[in-house]
This record gives structure tokens, C-alpha cells and sequence, in this order.
């Protein structure tokens, strides 16, 4: 199907650029007698100009293609003629296809030519056989990424010639690892190619299935008698087994092999057309109304021979009967397709066991930023009793700290290292300040805690929106944060998810060490379990509340610029995450951090199973995750964790 | 009716309410002078609508002492339940005429067909999902109203004071269900439109003709009757026995349960009553409203319910009216952009920019300096003072709380 | 008691009141502007606000419209949807506007719909959209799926070879019809159902880690595989930033995205993210004058030297432009008048050539594609010509039988088979 525009582009050149063939000796000359198709270029109709070019035998091809691909090539409007250029401020510096200094000309008398993603593919695979043992690594490296993306028959030959020579040992491997892969598709040997398959053993790299799987693709034929001659079945079908009866009608009514069946609409254009004085088939229009009704009038019409007779049941099941269906593998060779299969069976055992490492990672990492989103909630909510509707916004402060510092420090690294502690310093004054102005009159009335921070919630998220606007902010990671790290094709997680975890656990570690090993846990934990018989022993109550609130808003500005480099920021980026972070700190358990941890590991992980469970609705995941978590907490009120003894309460 | 006299605030409420609801017909487009728009009738419509659910929720939480924070579900689940009748059988009108022109009559079939392309097509659905069997009829739709936020509100309300979830945990718990509510409908396989929703619920089947000047005063005064008599309703219910138990609960559940009542059950019956009554009040919103969809549900929406009836005042019937009223119409005004900016030395302030930040600080200051709402501001005016329960004194600080509400 | 309660009713009555009739009193022609300013849809409906103002000030400027000023009424729907339905008809009873430019998504668009229905309003809704509809008080300025989604997928199918599509959206109901009819699309064009992968993810979803590694698997049988992004808003920046750190670059995986602008790439680093493409009927990059001056004028208005332009913008330039002319040579700002004119108005658009007002409410534009460059701005790779919008898709079976034609069959929703007119409201 998508042969025919390409046959068609081919005969268009022919016609238009056969002449320019014959006579073609340098780029220049091609270009121009193929200017249309090169100015507006398709990867549908440009590879004939690109073989041209190949074998126009100039000199300067190579140099040539890299610039178009480079967007580098320019065609100056004046006169229709081909250059390199380069940007210079407002000028392009020229040089001429040959390699001729042209000096400087303005960009408005050049266009730039921009190829499609589609036709830098052509051009790199024209690339190819000149690169592949060029003295540029760089050059070899994108011949070999080319071979990589659009693996064809013709790499197969210069890519063995080049192995040999390539000083480059990862390289050397890279290429033997190619050419393995290539064989086993292209090589007219089929004993090579099965080599090829096996020596790969169980390798779970995605190249390699990508390149086994196309062997054993299939093709479904219905037949009339026996089996096709020569034909590799993968498979018999057996109809209401391996196929339904309506399927495998389909299939023949596709092939034109038998009328297609009656449908509702048919049936109904049918009775219109013989619709005569308010009468069809016997029947009064007004009887019409029933499907019943229809179908009489259409058995009526069938009699009569006015309509098409339509297949009932058992005529449906006598056709299915003659027929015979197969899976045919396209690949003819029955020792490669059985080797491909015996492969891909032992690869796809190990992919699931390494799906499912890769999903635990997933689910840890969701669990991490969880937990971390959570933990200051576990301080003020879990330990001081606190419900801070607000802490959503302190995430999304820390967030926007981390975005401000980036515009004062250009240097991501350093803007992140300032920033963390700048968006703890900004988030505890916060924190010290609500506890002070609000919250301190209202440690009796946990309820109403819940509305005052809900307004100052509200209040705080608008006046974000009137500081930094309603666009999202870029928060960018520092560059050795970029990337993921991967195990294989099938593992791998991201390093800012890897730091994000990273800083959970430091985070809990922290958290540990001052409620159990400091002076200010010991007084945090002593005014918990009991501030009056605390604030006897001489602690200061007020100043005890006043510094764990500060600590837990403090966490979630930390939590908020780990969260912006991830993700978006905005001013509701905290509001995403407080209801999850709420629920996160009731299901783990409230007053242990313990608690809050179980309990974002069990989300975390549950949302991940519940995904692969159903990996096309990720709403679904959540809405069920929080269903099950009002369950478990109907079981389970006091929460994975639960304190007990006294210091339980009521 | 005796306990109107243990109630002075009934009649006054009642009598407001119907003097009200005159003098906005006299004054409406569509019975009157035209005076006040038809868009003004329908946020008036829509406010006593609010004023309604606010008041269920006055009942669990100003007088039992359940802090719910997912009562909206319920408001939205009946809008959900309403909007699923007036949108089938408006369909199915259009439907029936459009397939009345195509030569042959319909069959069931193509009739049902044709409902279902029409309101399901832009989602990409092709069958009638089953939850919508009974969208033919009206009676039976009109039952769902009332027992599906219902049963929602059994299953849930049984499982969690069974489990003798309270306090802080509950209102988290309730977040959490309408929070998954809204999640579960926002999906398309849900059969509800998804994020679409329900839309074109101003036009009523069959009322095609009907203006909306005149349909807008219709629903005025439904919502109006909804609203005096859900009043009469809870005034009856809280003043009786019934009532003395449920505000005991609310101030020592344990002591009540060691006096041999059953906590739950009361408590069950105060949360199913306030869920139908807020699915009711939803039935009457959307139908003016016109679209509802599972933003409705929103987390935040049912603690904005929760705030109005804390501003109104809670545990004063009247005080939630006032509350939902007051709120819901002062930020239809500063959204509407009609709020005129103030200069101020070093810019304009722009209402719409602004509101928010003042609507979330007065959640602050009502909270903190006048813990009865705009409702103890009536208190005073009459002299009233809170009658002294016997709980232990509180310092200055503590408001209007008693002893154990206090020490939680 | 009662008499304060009175007193309050009476003032909050004198409150509501007391503007409208303050407004009577002036002699200009009222423009509505409904879009949301607070909310979640306000990271992009604000920037729309601003657009109108700013093309409002040009016109007074150049003397305003059939001798009288023009005057903005800006409302907040605030992301609400039952919102935009009650500010619609505030500004259509109320206010009295006379037109209005306004809605983001597609469900405030369907909110507001019947509300202008029944009145006779005039809505100019700016966005790219799911199609299936035409009403007669809406213009559609924004791209019909066959002028954007289909083109884009042609070029996948054409320039860069892709066999396999993962169609990733959020869940609501522009991504939901755009995927039905580019399923429908590319069954047609030889790809079977199994290489067609969907998924939908809720509103500012930011855990795309195990998405993108589904995504990246489905290589796996050695097609090329491609991805089409309905994804909206802000979740595009985790989607993106997940992308970039998987190394998925666009040689291997090329990504279009149907909602992701100039607006959307300002809250990115796009170094990691060269070569991904979006398709749009405007592209801040297009190189012509008019864009250059349309440019300047909105960084002058809005004062900020890095703010962008995008598509959604263009749309309302072009609406108001259309609607202006519409009103001068029907000399009336009414309804029916200024929408028949409306039909067949022609108006040059920021990236070269012309668009015109079809008979079914929606424009003619040309496709453009776009490369992602490191700068946050695309790189035009393909411009078709203009390309008619079309509000009933081909490619589903129930409405490749419908049209729209409000010029001379005068309905939104005509059936071709039987030729009736299905229905002359709008589907809500």
C-alpha cells in the first residue's frame, strides 16, 4: 500500500531527473535539476536525488549530506544555487558546494533548508558505507546509530568490511553486536542465521527482539482444500477454538471469497427501496416498527426475489466448513522461524522477571516521593496532631524557592545546593510563623486547625498565582542528574528518582536521629505524650511546638524543589499531592515514622500493581488504590503502624 | 407543632423565606418586572440549593459532631442521578423526531441506538452502560436520587463507625471517598461521560417551549420549598429526644454509649438523613446549574460546605443558611467581574485576583476570634448566651467549646 | 433579628443589581471575554484574556467599530464548569454583550452551548478541538481534527515510516474522540488494532515513569514505533521530563503532540528534547510580517520580553479580525446578521496565506509541523496548504454520513443519506 507513492516518485524522477543523470558529475548539478523535490523535501520522494548524489562520485557528498542533515545547507533565492552556510549573527558565512570561500551574506537571501526527521534517516543510511570507518568516532558512532534505527540489507556488507580495522574496542563491539543482529535477518545463509539466534542466548535488549520478533510475524489465509505448498504454518486454527465462526466469516467476506452479511442498515435501505403505496413485502409501513416485523417483510422480499438473499446460520456454518485457516509466517525458512521462537520463548521468561524488577523500582520510587511529600505531614499531623491543610503550599514554596534560586544562579548544581536549604530556611519561618499566629490558639480545636490552614491554603496558593503567574515554571536538574540509570533495556529508573529516594532516606535518617538522639526530640517526644506534666519538668511547650512545626514545613519545601524536578511547577503542584499525603501518614500509622513509611511504601506499590494490572487507564489505578485504602482503614483504624499503651490516647 | 416554640428562629426563617422567595418573583423577568435577570434568579436558585446541603451538614456536624468532609459527593451523586433522566429523555426527543424523518418508523433498537450515539458518541462508546437502565423513567430515576447517595452513605457510614472511626480520621476517610468518587467518575469506562459529565440540564424534556425566565422561577421556588422544609424537618429532628442524644454524642460519645445507646446507629441515621438530604439539594442545584461533571466532586468543594457552615455558624440551623448564602453569593459577585478595583499606592487591586486571598483569610479570622460565626452575631444582638452544659471552665481562649470538645 | 436579616438581603439584592444598570447607561459595543482566570485551566486561559484586550486596545485605537468604542467584559469562570454556563448567560442578559470570545476545554464549551442557544449568542471558541460539532451561534476557530491531528499522523505514516503508534491522552474528552477517529484513521491505512496502544491519565499526572517504559518496550517486534500525545497542560512537563531522562530521543521515538505550544515548552529545559514534533496551524517561529508585528504588539502590550506567542492565540486574532469585518459590512452587531456575514470572510493569518469562515463555522488553515529546538521554539519542518475544516470526521462510520452547512441547508447536523436535518441545536 504505501509501495505505490514511492513507485510513483520513482517514475516522477525518472522523468524529471533522468536527464540530469547522465550528464550529473558534481552535487551542485543534482541539486539544482532536483530542486523541487529537494527544496520541499519527503521521504517519499527524495531517495532517488540522494542515490544520485551518491553516485554522482563528487567529492564533497559526504560533506554535502552531513550539512542537509545539519540543516547547513542554504539555497541562495537570487539564483536558485545550492551552499553551505553557517550562522553569523544576521549572516550566513557561505561557502560553495566545492568548498569555496563565498564570505558573508544576509539571512534573508538564503533559504535554509530544514529536512524532515524522515528524510535525515535517508540521508544518515546514505551515510553509512562512507562512515563507517572514518577516523571521526563521532561519525562512525551515528553510522552505526543509523544501521541501529533502520536496520536494511545493504549495511550488512561494509559493516563486516569495517570490523576488522575498528580500533575502538566498545565500538568493535557495538559493530559485531550489529552485524550479528543484521545476519540473522538479512543473511541469504539460513545455518548463519540461526548461528546469529543462538548466540545471543537469552539477551533481554530490546534490539534483539526488536529484530527477532519481525521473523515471526504471520499472516492469517483462509484456503479451500489443503494447505498452500511451501508455505512455513505457524499455525492451524480450529474455528470456535482459536477463532469464532464470525471472525472467520469476516476473514472470507475480507478475501471476497463470499457476500458479506446482512446488516440493520442494509435490511433497511432494502425495504425503502421496494417501498410501494405505504407497503413493503406484504407488511404496512406503520408494522415497521419491530425488528421482527423488518425481517419478515425482508424474508417476504427475498421470496420474491426483489432482494439479496442473506446467509442464515447454518448456510454460514456449511461455507466455514470448506475452508481451512492458517497462520502463515512470512519468513519462509523453517529452521530460522523455529530458532526465533525457542529464543524469543526463553527471552520473554526473563523480560517478565525483569518487568517485574523494573515495576519494583517504579513502585519504590513512587513510595519515596510519597514519603517524602508525607514525612513533614507525619511530624506536625502524626506527632503534633496538627491537620496543616497548608502543607500542600509549603511543597509548592520549596518548589518555587528552587525555581527563583535558578534564576539568580545559573549553575544548576550550586542552584540546587542553595536552594534546598534556602527553601527549608523559607518553609520553617513559614511553619514558625503559622504555628505562632494561628495554630498555637487552636491546639484544642484539631477540627477547626483543619479549616483556619484550608483558608490559609486557599490564600497562599492565589497569592502564588499572582507572584509567579499560572504558567509552569522550568526547574531544571542538574546535568548529572539527567538520564536514567539502566540496567538493561527492560530495567531502569531515572537518577533524579534514584536521588529522590536517596533524599527520603536521609530524610528518615535525620528524623530518627533528633527524635531519639537529641535534646529537642526527647523534649518533642516528653510534650506529645503529655505537655503539662512536660512543661513541669521545665521544657517550654510552646517553644517545643513552635520548632517541630517549623522542622515538618520545613521538610516540605525540601520535598517541594526534589518534587519541581521531576515534575511541573505551579502553584497547585502541592495540592496534588495532600490528600495522597494525608492518607499516606492515617494508613501507615499516626505519631511513627515508621508509620508514614509503611504506609507509602504499601501506595506507592499498590498504584504500581494495580497499573501493570490494567496499563491503559492510570485513573483507574488511583481511584481503586484509594478505595482499598478506605477499606484497609475500616480493618485497620489505627493504621499499619499502631501506637500503643498510653502514649495510643484514646 | 410544639417544637416550633422551642424553636423562635423556625418561623422567622420560614416567613423570610417566603417573603424572600415573593419578592424575587415580583421582581424577576419572568413573573414580574424584570428587575433582577434571569442569570440572578438562577444563582439565587442555586444558593438555597447550597443552603440546603449546608444545613444537612449543620445536622452531622454542628449537632452530631461528625466532621464530614464528602458530603458534596452526595449533593453531586443526585445531580448525577437527576442529570441522568433529563439527558436520556431529552435525547430521546431529538432522537425520535430525527429517525420520524428517515422513511421507515423506528424500531426500539435504532431508538435506543440513536440515544446512545447522541450522548455517548463523544465519549466513544457505542452501548448504553447498564447503569443507565432505568434513565427511561422518571419515577424510577427520581428513587435513585434518594437511594443511591443513600446506600453510598450506609455502606460507608456502617463500615466506619463500626470501626469506630472518629474525629480527624473521619474527615480524612470522607475526603478520601470523594476524592476516589470523583476519580472513579472521572474516567470514561465509569459510564458517566467521564470528565464531560452531564450537560444541557436547563432544558427539561418536554418543556421545550418553556422559557427559561419562567423555568428559572420554577426552580426558585422548588428549592425555596426544599429548603423550608428541610428546616422543619431537622428543627424537628434536633429538638426532641432525638436531638438530645445526638448532641451528646457529639460531647461525650463514650459516656452515651455507657448509658446504653447505640452511638452507631444514631450516627448512621444522622449521616444517611444529611447524605439524602445533600443529594436532594444536588437534584434541584444542577438542573439550574446545567452541567455537572466529577470536578463537582472535588475534595476541596465539600470542605468549602464545611467552611460555610463554620462562617454561618454551626450548631444554629439558621447559621449554615446565612453562611452558604453569604459566601456563595459574595464570591459570584467577585468572580463575576463586576467588583470594582481598588487603586491603591502601589497598584490597582484586582478583585479577581485577590478574592481568594481574603476569602481564605477570613476562613482564618472566623475561625480564631469569632468561633460561632456570623450566627453568634444574632446571639448577641438578642442577648442570648450559651446555656451552661456543665462542663468544666475554660480559659478565655476556648471559645464556645466544652470540656471534652476542648481537651480533644 | 429579623431586621438585620432583611437588611442584608436588601443590600446583597442593591449589590447584584446596581452594576447592571450602571452599564445600560453607555453607548459601546460590549465584547465578552470568558476565560477562566483562576483555577487549573487558568495557566492557559489567562494568556487568552490578555490577547483579547490587547486586540480590543488596537481596534479603539484605530477608532473603534461602526463609530462606537469597543469595551471588554472580562468574567471569571474560574476553571468551573457549571461557572462558564451562569457568566455566559450573566453576560449575555446582564452585560449584553455582543459577542464573545472565550472557553479553553471542550466541556466548557459544551456548558456554555445551550446557554447561547437559547438566547442567540456568539461565541468564538479558539482551540483546537474533538470536531463532531457546529452550532450556529459558535465559530470555530480552532483546528477540526483533520487539521491537525490527521496531517500529523499522515507525516508519521509518510516521512518518518512509524508502524506502531502509542496514543497517550488525558482522560477527558478531546483525547478520548481525537484517539476514536486516528484509531478509525489508521486501521484504514493498513495498521492493525494490536499496534495501536492507548492510555489515558488523569489531569496533571506526573508519575510517567512506568508509562514511558511501556512505551519504549513496544519496540520490542521490531516496529518503528511513534507517539501521539493528546496529553494536556502541565502534565506535559513530567511527561517530557521522564522522556528526556530515559534518553528517548526523537530518532528512536519520535513524540507529536496535539497540546503542547510555545506556552507549554516555557516551563521546560528543551535541550534533552530536539526533534520531538507538535503540530499546530501556528507556530511562533513562522517568518512572515505579519507574525513579526503580531509578536511585537504582544510583548509591547503585555510587557514582558520573554513571553510567547502560540495557536490558540492566532485563533482569537483571526476570530476577532473575521469578526470585526463581519460587523463592519453587516453594519449591525446582530446575531444573525454578523453570522451570515461571518460565512466566507477571508483574513490573512500570521503564517502566510489566507484563512476563510467555511459554511460549517470552522476555518481553512494550513498544517504546520514543528521540531522541538533547544531554545523552547519549533523548527517548521512541513506546511501544507490550507486545509478546510471539517466538523463531522470521515472516518468514523456515524458521522462520515453528516455535515454541517449553515449557508444554505442552514444545519449543524445534516444527514446526507436521508437528507434531514438531524437536529438544529447542538449535541451537549
Amino acid at each position: 500500500m504505501r509501495v505505490l507513492p514511492f513507485v510513483l516518485a520513482v517514475l516522477a524522477w525518472m522523468f524529471f531527473g533522468a536527464f540530469a543523470t547522465v550528464q550529473a558529475d558534481t552535487a551542485q548539478s543534482v541539486l539544482t535539476t532536483n530542486t523541487a523535490l529537494v527544496e520541499r523535501a519527503s521521504r517519499q520522494t527524495i531517495a532517488p536525488v540522494i542515490a544520485a548524489l551518491v553516485e554522482s562520485g563528487d567529492e564533497m557528498v559526504p560533506a554535502i549530506l552531513e550539512a542537509w542533515a545539519d540543516k547547513r545547507l542554504g539555497l541562495r533565492k537570487a539564483d536558485g544555487v545550492y551552499l553551505l552556510i553557517r550562522a553569523e549573527g544576521d549572516n550566513y558565512a557561505t561557502r560553495s558546494l566545492d568548498g569555496q570561500d563565498l564570505g558573508l551574506a544576509p539571512k534573508s537571501d538564503i533559504t535554509e533548508l530544514k529536512p524532515n526527521a524522515g528524510v535525515r534517516g535517508l540521508i544518515a543510511t546514505a551515510l553509512v558505507q562512507f562512515n563507517l570507518s572514518s577516523k571521526d568516532t563521532a561519525k562512525r558512532v551515528a553510522a552505526l546509530d543509523s544501521i541501529a534505527t533502520d536496520p536494511n540489507a545493504d549495511a550488512l556488507t561494509p559493516l563486516r568490511a569495517s570490523i576488522e580495522n575498528e580500533p575502538d574496542t566498545a565500538l568493535k563491539d557495538r559493530k559485531q553486536r550489529l552485524e550479528r543482529l543484521l545476519t540473522l535477518r538479512f543473511d541469504p545463509d539460513s545455518a548463519a542465521r540461526v548461528a546469529a539466534i543462538e548466540s545471543f542466548g537469552t539477551d533481554t535488549q530490546l534490539d534483539l527482539r526488536a529484530a527477532l520478533n519481525p521473523l515471526l510475524s504471520t499472516k492469517r489465509v483462509a484456503v479451500e482444500g489443503a494447505a498452500p505448498e511451501g508455505a512455513n504454518i505457524a499455525n492451524t486454527l480450529k474455528i470456535d477454538e482459536d477463532i469464532t465462526s464470525n471472525q472467520a466469516y469476516g476473514q472470507l467476506v475480507d478475501a471476497s471469497l463470499v457476500p458479506a452479511r446482512l446488516t440493520v442498515a442494509d435490511q433497511r435501505a432494502a425495504l425503502l427501496a421496494n417501498l410501494k403505496d405505504g407497503v413493503v413485502g406484504g407488511l404496512p409501513l406503520a408494522k415497521l416498527n419491530t425488528q421482527s416485523a423488518r425481517d419478515r417483510a425482508y424474508t417476504a422480499l427475498e421470496t420474491q426475489g426483489l432482494a439479496r438473499v442473506a446467509a442464515t446460520e447454518n448456510e454460514i456454518a456449511a461455507t466455514l466448513a470448506k475452508y481451512q485457516f492458517f497462520d502463515i509466517y512470512d519468513e519462509r525458512d523453517p529452521a530460522v522461524t523455529d530458532a526465533a521462537r525457542d529464543a524469543l520463548r526463553a527471552i520473554d521468561q526473563n523480560v517478565g522477571l525483569m518487568r517485574a524488577a523494573d515495576l519494583g523500582l517504579d513502585g519504590l520510587s513512587l513510595a519515596s516521593i510519597y514519603f517524602l511529600a508525607a514525612i513533614g505531614l507525619a511530624i506536625t499531623f502524626g506527632v503534633m496532631g496538627v491537620i496543616n491543610m497548608a502543607h500542600g503550599e509549603f511543597i509548592t514554596i520549596g518548589a518555587y524557592t528552587g525555581y527563583v534560586v535558578q534564576q539568580w544562579i545559573s549553575d544548576y548544581t550550586i542552584s540546587i545546593l542553595v536552594a534546598l536549604p534556602l527553601a527549608f530556611a523559607i518553609t520553617f519561618g513559614l511553619g514558625v510563623a503559622m504555628e505562632r499566629l494561628v495554630i498555637r490558639f487552636l491546639y484544642k480545636r484539631p477540627l477547626e486547625t483543619l479549616l483556619a490552614t484550608f483558608g490559609i491554603s486557599i490564600a497562599l496558593q492565589q497569592i502564588l498565582k499572582n507572584i509567579f503567574g499560572t504558567q509552569a515554571r522550568p526547574l531544571t536538574s542538574p546535568a548529572w542528574l539527567d538520564g536514567a540509570w539502566m540496567l538493561n533495556d527492560v530495567v531502569s529508573i531515572s537518577y533524579i528518582r534514584v536521588a529522590i529516594f536517596v533524599l527520603a532516606l536521609l530524610f528518615l535518617g535525620v528524623f530518627l536521629w533528633i527524635i531519639k538522639r537529641t535534646r529537642l526530640g526527647l523534649e518533642v517526644r516528653a510534650v506529645t505524650q503529655n505537655p503539662t506534666m512536660a512543661a513541669s519538668m521545665g521544657i517550654n511547650p510552646d517553644r517545643i511546638n513552635m520548632l517541630t512545626f517549623g522542622i515538618g514545613s520545613g521538610i516540605a519545601g525540601i520535598a517541594g524543589v526534589a518534587i519541581g524536578l521531576f515534575a511541573k511547577v505551579t502553584s497547585e503542584l502541592g495540592s496534588d499531592y495532600i490528600v495522597q499525603s494525608f492518607m499516606t501518614v492515617v494508613v501507615g500509622g499516626v505519631g511513627n515514622i515508621w508509620g508514614a513509611l509503611a504506609g507509602a511504601t504499601m501506595i506507592g506499590g499498590l498504584q504500581k500493581t494495580i497499573e501493570w494490572l490494567n496499563p491503559s487507564n492510570t485513573l483507574a489505578a488511583q481511584t481503586y488504590m484509594i478505595l482499598f485504602i478506605i477499606l484497609f482503614i475500616q480493618f485497620r483504624p489505627r493504621g499499619i503502624i499502631a501506637l500503643k499503651g498510653r502514649a495510643a490516647g484514646d | 407543632m410544639l417544637f416550633a416554640k422551642s424553636k423562635p428562629s423556625l418561623i422567622v426563617v420560614i416567613a423570610t423565606l417566603l417573603v424572600f422567595s415573593l419578592v424575587v418573583t415580583v421582581l424577576s423577568e419572568g413573573y414580574g418586572t424584570g428587575v433582577l435577570s434571569t442569570s440572578f434568579i438562577k444563582t439565587l436558585g442555586k444558593t438555597l440549593c447550597l443552603c440546603l446541603a449546608a444545613l444537612a451538614m449543620d445536622l452531622v456536624w454542628g449537632y452530631a459532631g461528625i466532621l464530614s468532609l464528602g458530603h458534596m459527593a452526595f449533593f453531586a451523586l443526585g445531580g448525577y442521578m437527576i442529570g441522568m433522566w433529563l439527558m436520556y429523555a431529552r435525547t430521546a426527543e431529538i432522537v425520535t423526531t430525527a429517525l420520524a424523518g428517515g422513511g421507515l418508523p423506528a424500531t426500539p433498537a435504532e431508538i435506543q441506538d440513536g440515544i446512545t450515539s447522541q450522548i455517548f458518541g463523544v465519549v466513544g462508546t457505542s452501548e448504553l452502560p447498564f447503569i443507565w437502565g432505568f434513565a427511561h423513567s422518571f419515577p424510577l430515576q427520581m428513587l435513585l436520587v434518594v437511594l443511591v447517595p443513600g446506600l453510598l452513605a450506609l455502606c460507608f457510614g456502617w463500615l466506619a463507625f463500626r470501626a469506630r472511626v472518629t474525629g480527624v480520621y473521619l474527615s480524612i476517610l470522607t475526603q478520601a471517598m470523594t476524592l476516589a468518587l470523583a476519580l472513579y467518575l472521572f474516567q470514561n469506562d465509569s459510564g458517566l461521560r467521564g470528565n464531560n459529565g452531564l450537560s444541557g440540564l436547563q432544558n427539561l424534556p418536554g418543556l421545550s417551549s418553556t422559557s427559561q425566565d419562567s423555568l428559572s422561577i420554577w426552580f426558585f421556588w422548588a428549592s425555596a420549598a426544599a429548603l423550608g422544609l428541610a428546616y422543619l424537618l431537622i428543627s424537628w429532628v434536633v429538638s426532641g429526644k432525638f436531638g438530645s442524644v445526638i448532641r451528646a454524642i457529639r460531647d461525650d460519645e463514650a459516656r452515651v454509649r455507657f448509658l446504653g445507646y447505640s452511638v452507631e446507629g444514631y450516627k448512621l441515621f444522622v449521616f444517611i438523613l444529611t447524605a439524602v438530604i445533600c443529594a436532594l439539594a444536588g437534584a434541584l442545584y444542577y438542573p439550574q446549574a446545567g452541567i455537572i461533571n466529577p470536578a463537582e466532586l472535588a475534595p476541596t468543594a465539600s470542605i468549602y460546605l464545611a467552611v460555610w457552615v463554620a462562617i454561618g455558624g454551626r450548631g444554629r440551623l439558621y447559621g449554615a443558611i446565612i453562611g452558604a448564602a453569604f459566601v456563595s453569593l459574595l464570591s459570584s459577585w467577585f468572580t463575576g467581574g463586576r467588583a470594582p478595583s481598588i487603586p491603591l499606592v502601589f497598584g490597582t487591586l484586582n478583585w479577581v485576583d485577590w478574592w481568594q486571598v481574603l476569602l481564605g483569610l477570613s476562613f482564618v479570622l472566623v475561625t480564631l476570634f469569632a468561633p460561632k460565626g456570623i450566627g453568634g452575631l444574632f446571639d448577641s444582638l438578642a442577648g442570648l448566651h450559651s446555656p451552661n452544659r456543665r462542663g468544666a471552665p475554660l480559659g478565655p481562649n476556648d471559645g464556645s467549646l466544652q470540656e471534652k470538645e476542648a481537651l480533644k | 433579628m429579623k431586621l438585620s436579616r432583611r437588611a442584608f438581603l436588601a443590600t446583597s439584592i442593591a449589590a447584584f443589581t446596581a452594576p447592571a444598570v450602571a452599564f445600560a447607561q453607555e453607548d459601546t459595543i460590549k465584547v465578552g471575554v470568558l476565560h477562566s482566570l483562576s483555577g487549573t485551566m487558568a495557566i492557559s486561559e489567562t494568556t487568552l484574556k490578555d490577547t483579547m484586550l490587547m486586540l480590543i486596545e488596537a481596534q479603539n485605537a484605530k477608532g473603534g467599530l461602526l463609530g462606537k468604542k469597543l469595551e471588554a467584559v472580562v468574567v471569571d469562570p474560574a476553571s468551573d464548569w457549571p461557572l462558564f454556563a451562569e457568566k455566559a448567560r450573566e453576560l449575555l442578559t446582564v452585560s449584553k454583550v455582543d459577542v464573545m470570545f472565550g472557553c479553553w476545554t471542550s466541556v466548557s464549551r459544551k456548558s456554555v452551548l445551550p446557554v447561547i442557544e437559547e438566547l442567540n449568542g456568539l461565541l468564538f471558541y479558539p482551540v483546537q478541538y474533538e470536531g463532531e460539532e457546529s452550532s450556529k451561534n459558535v465559530f470555530y476557530t480552532g483546528a477540526a481534527p483533520n487539521q491537525q491531528a490527521i496531517p500529523a499522523v499522515d507525516y508519521f505514516l509518510d516521512e518518518l515510516g512509524i508502524e506502531k503508534f502509542a496514543l497517550l491522552g488525558t482522560d477527558y474528552v478531546y483525547p478520548r474522540t481525537t484517539n476514536n477517529i486516528l484509531e478509525a484513521y489508521l486501521i484504514s491505512k493498513g495498521i492493525a488494532k494490536e499496534d495501536i496502544f492507548v492510555n489515558y491519565t488523569p489531569f496533571g499526572h506526573s508519575d510517567w515513569s512506568k508509562i514511558v517504559g511501556d512505551v519504549v518496550g513496544l519496540g520490542a517486534d521490531g516496529k518503528k514505533v511513534g507517539v501521539i500525545s493528546t496529553i494536556n497542560g502541565d502534565a506535559n512537563i513530567g511527561f517530557y521530563k521522564e522522556l528526556a531522562a530515559a534518553g528517548v530521543t526523537a530518532d528512536k521515538l519520535p513524540v507529536v503532540a496535539f497540546s503542547v505550544g510555545e506556552e507549554e515548552l516555557s516551563g521546560l529545559d528543551t535541550s534533552n528534547l530536539v526533534g520531538h514534533l507538535a503540530a499546530w496551524n501556528y507556530f511562533m517561529s513562522a517568518d512572515t510580517p505579519e507574525n513579526a508585528a503580531f509578536i511585537a504588539d504582544w510583548k509591547a502590550f503585555i510587557k514582558d520580553d520573554k513571553r510567547v506567542t502560540n495557536d490558540p492565540m492566532e485563533a482569537h486574532y483571526i476570530g476577532f479580525n473575521m469578526w470585526v469585518n463581519a460587523v463592519t459590512s453587516a453594519g449591525t452587531t446582530d446575531v444573525d446578521a454578523v453570522s451570515a456575514a461571518m460565512i466566507g470572510q477571508k483574513f490573512p493569518n500570521l503564517t502566510g496565506g489566507v484563512s476563510e469562515m467555511l459554511p460549517n463555522h470552522h476555518l481553512t488553515k494550513p498544517v504546520l509541523i514543528g521540531e522541538i529546538r533547544a531554545d523552547g521554539q519549533f523548527d517548521i519542518i512541513s506546511q501544507t496548504d490550507p486545509v478546510p475544516g471539517d466538523a463531522w470526521t470521515d472516518f468514523l462510520p456515524e458521522s462520515a454520513v453528516l455535515e454541517a452547512d449553515w449557508k444554505d441547508l442552514k444545519c449543524g447536523m445534516y444527514n446526507t443519506q436521508t437528507k434531514t436535518c438531524v437536529q438544529l441545536t447542538s449535541n451537549y
